[in-house]
């Protein structure tokens, strides 16, 4: 496990932030999480206070509620739930038990992709010794009624399934295909039932901010950003891994901590990302300006970033579920554009028909995926026009 | 509770019927239990028939149709039989900038077989996979339940060994 520096989750106090919370009442809970302004770790970026507050004033007509820990984790690019799931099991767990405390939850789940099977057992061993300490079970440290226990499912490979929805559907025994919103997994999740979804990430933070208190989180971040984030580094640089910064963080300093100085670009966001020229190095890793799960991939001199698109569109071609026409469709259309641009046969109108596929895709696409799948196309198009158009024949 | 057609297949095949009916009883007779149970019933068997299919389809009271469209909906799932060790190495952008062909033209010659393929004694499937969140070390590959980091080419007779090492059967 590479972890760069030092970690602000390995120094919090274990169970402090679970012994705050059940001090107060739910929704005093719900309102310390809204007040830190935490947004989700997960890439969305969705205010952690509200999907919770949604989730625990949804009717629940047979009394449950779920809690969901999105530990999917396939952008590629990304394994900082990984390192987290590995250090730091029990504050993901803690986490969990606060929000369930919160939305008033008796059952959690963590969906744990196929690819980290070998995790499983650690997790499984974490959550039997809490339930033997009075963590996990019934009466949680000495609550009446506060009845709450966790357990482990696994995926069996598919990028798709950290689609909430389509997570979801994949826990109750079907294809991992996304579900229509309205409504919302908050009102409507799990076996039907009021449900939140949250990244490992996320839920790592929340004992934090129970124990350290709202302000200490309000305290680090930019204005529309609050809190530290775990990066996830890989690509051209000379150390490589995870890497805890404030939200905030220029992508030049993201580069000179971890040795890709010689970057002629990066991608923020995995494959469903943006490219960033050296020239935009000075914007900032935040929801304003380069916004991300924590997938910084980082591209030397030497790369083409016509293979990088390729490598992209081939990955949603594959993972693509098919649902819908413009997803389908609409990636092989793009994976041969790219492919006809490398070889130099791409025509300026093909390559605008191209531009507006993607558009077309970012509107119409049922689910993220679709939505997100042109981003890097785009992106290159736009800041690189001239440099792809030079293989195109006059 | 079962049909017909199913007692009569079930004479041939008790041990499969005895298989499907423990995973059964172990995960519940649920529909949210299908996928526990078909990633156990493949751990077990090495593939999920079609037989295998309607068993677990009857048990949960759902449509054999339906559970085959879960079988082939997750990669890791589908009908075709693997062999006894899967080995599935990335594609995906961070481990191909390190060198992934290359480790993938070494477990080519080493195995004798191309990748979506089995060697013929059915020990050995190669398959492509997308980010397996080993980003931070590549090229990597996940082989049955193990990661392995920053493969060489040179390590490719290693990793094999290690899955033979550890094959009950072998
Ligand atoms: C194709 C696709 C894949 C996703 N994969 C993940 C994932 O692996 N992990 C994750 O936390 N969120 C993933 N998400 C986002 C989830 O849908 C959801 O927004 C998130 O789990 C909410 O948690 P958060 O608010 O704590 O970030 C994915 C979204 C899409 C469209
Ligand atoms: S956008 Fe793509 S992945 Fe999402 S539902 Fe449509 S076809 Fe499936
Ligand atoms: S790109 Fe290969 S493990 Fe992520």
């Amino acid at each position: 496990m590479t972890i760069r520096t030092p970690l602000t989750l390995a120094t919090v106090t274990p169970d402090a932030g679970l012994r705050a919370a059940l001090e107060r009442a739910p929704h005093e809970v719900i309102e310390e999480v809204t007040r830190s302004d935490m947004r989700g770790r997960g890439g969305a970026g969705f205010r952690t206070g509200l999907k919770w507050r949604l989730a625990s004033e949804a009717p629940a007509p047979d009394g449950r509620r779920h809690v969901v820990c999105n530990a999917d984790e396939g952008e590629p690019g990304t394994f900082k739930d990984r390192a987290l799931l590995s250090v730091v099991p029990d504050l993901v767990f803690e986490g969990m038990t606060i929000g369930a405390w919160a939305i008033g939850a008796t059952s959690g789940v963590v969906y744990l992709r196929g690819e980290y099977v070998y995790l499983r057992k650690g997790l499984e061993e974490c959550l039997a010794d809490r339930r033997a300490a009075g963590l996990l079970g019934s009466d949680i440290m000495g609550t009446p009624g506060f009845d709450f226990d966790i357990r482990v499912q696994l995926g069996s490979g598919s990028y798709l399934c950290g689609e909430e929805t389509a997570l979801l559907e994949s826990l109750e025994g079907r294809r991992g295909e996304p579900r229509n919103r309205f409504p919302y997994p908050v009102v409507r999740g799990l076996d039907r039932a009021p449900t939140i979804v949250n990244n490992v990430e996320t839920f790592a933070w929340v004992p934090a901010i129970m124990a350290r208190g709202a302000d200490w989180f309000l305290g680090i971040g930019t204005s529309a950003s609050k809190g530290p984030k775990l990066l996830s580094i890989s690509g051209d640089v000379a150390r490589p891994g995870v890497y805890e910064f404030p939200f905030g963080v220029t992508i030049r300093e993201v580069l000179t901590a971890s040795g890709g100085e010689n970057a002629h670009a990066v991608v923020v966001g995995g494959a469903c990302g943006v490219c960033v020229p050296a020239s935009d190095f000075a914007r900032t890793i935040s929801y304003e300006e380069a916004s991300t799960g924590g997938a910084v991939i980082v591209l030397g001199p030497d790369r083409d970033l016509l293979d990088v698109a390729e490598n992209f569109l081939e990955f949603f071609v594959d993972e693509s579920c098919g649902q819908c026409t413009p997803c389908r469709v609409g990636n092989p259309v793009l994976l041969e554009g790219v492919r006809a641009l490398k070889r130099g046969e791409c025509t300026p109108e093909r390559l605008g028909e191209l531009q507006r596929l993607g558009r077309t895709m970012q509107d119409a696409s049922k689910c993220g995926l679709g939505q997100t799948s042109p981003s890097f196309f785009l992106s290159l198009v736009d800041l690189f026009g001239p440099e792809i158009l030079h293989r195109v024949p006059a | 509770m079962s049909s017909p057609l199913l007692a009569t297949v079930s004479i041939e095949n008790a041990d499969l019927v005895a298989m499907v009916d423990a995973l059964v009883t172990r995960h519940g007779a649920t529909r949210g239990a299908l996928l526990p149970i078909l990633q156990d019933l493949l751990a077990e068997r090495g593939e999920i028939s079609t037989l295998a299919m309607q068993l677990v389809a009857d048990r949960l009271g759902a449509s054999p149709a339906e559970v085959q469209g879960v079988v082939t909906f997750y990669s890791f799932l589908g009908e075709a039989a693997r062999g006894r060790h899967v080995i599935r190495l990335c594609r995906t952008l961070s481990c191909m900038m390190a060198g992934t062909r290359d480790v993938a033209a070494a477990f080519e010659a080493e195995l004798g077989i191309p990748f979506g393929a089995t060697t013929p004694d059915g020990v050995f499937t190669l398959e492509w996979t997308n980010c397996i969140g080993m980003c931070c070390a590549p090229p990597a590959l996940l082989a049955d339940a193990e990661a392995f980091s920053s493969v060489s080419p040179a390590q490719v007779g290693e990793v094999i060994g290690a899955l033979r090492a550890s094959g009950v059967q072998e």
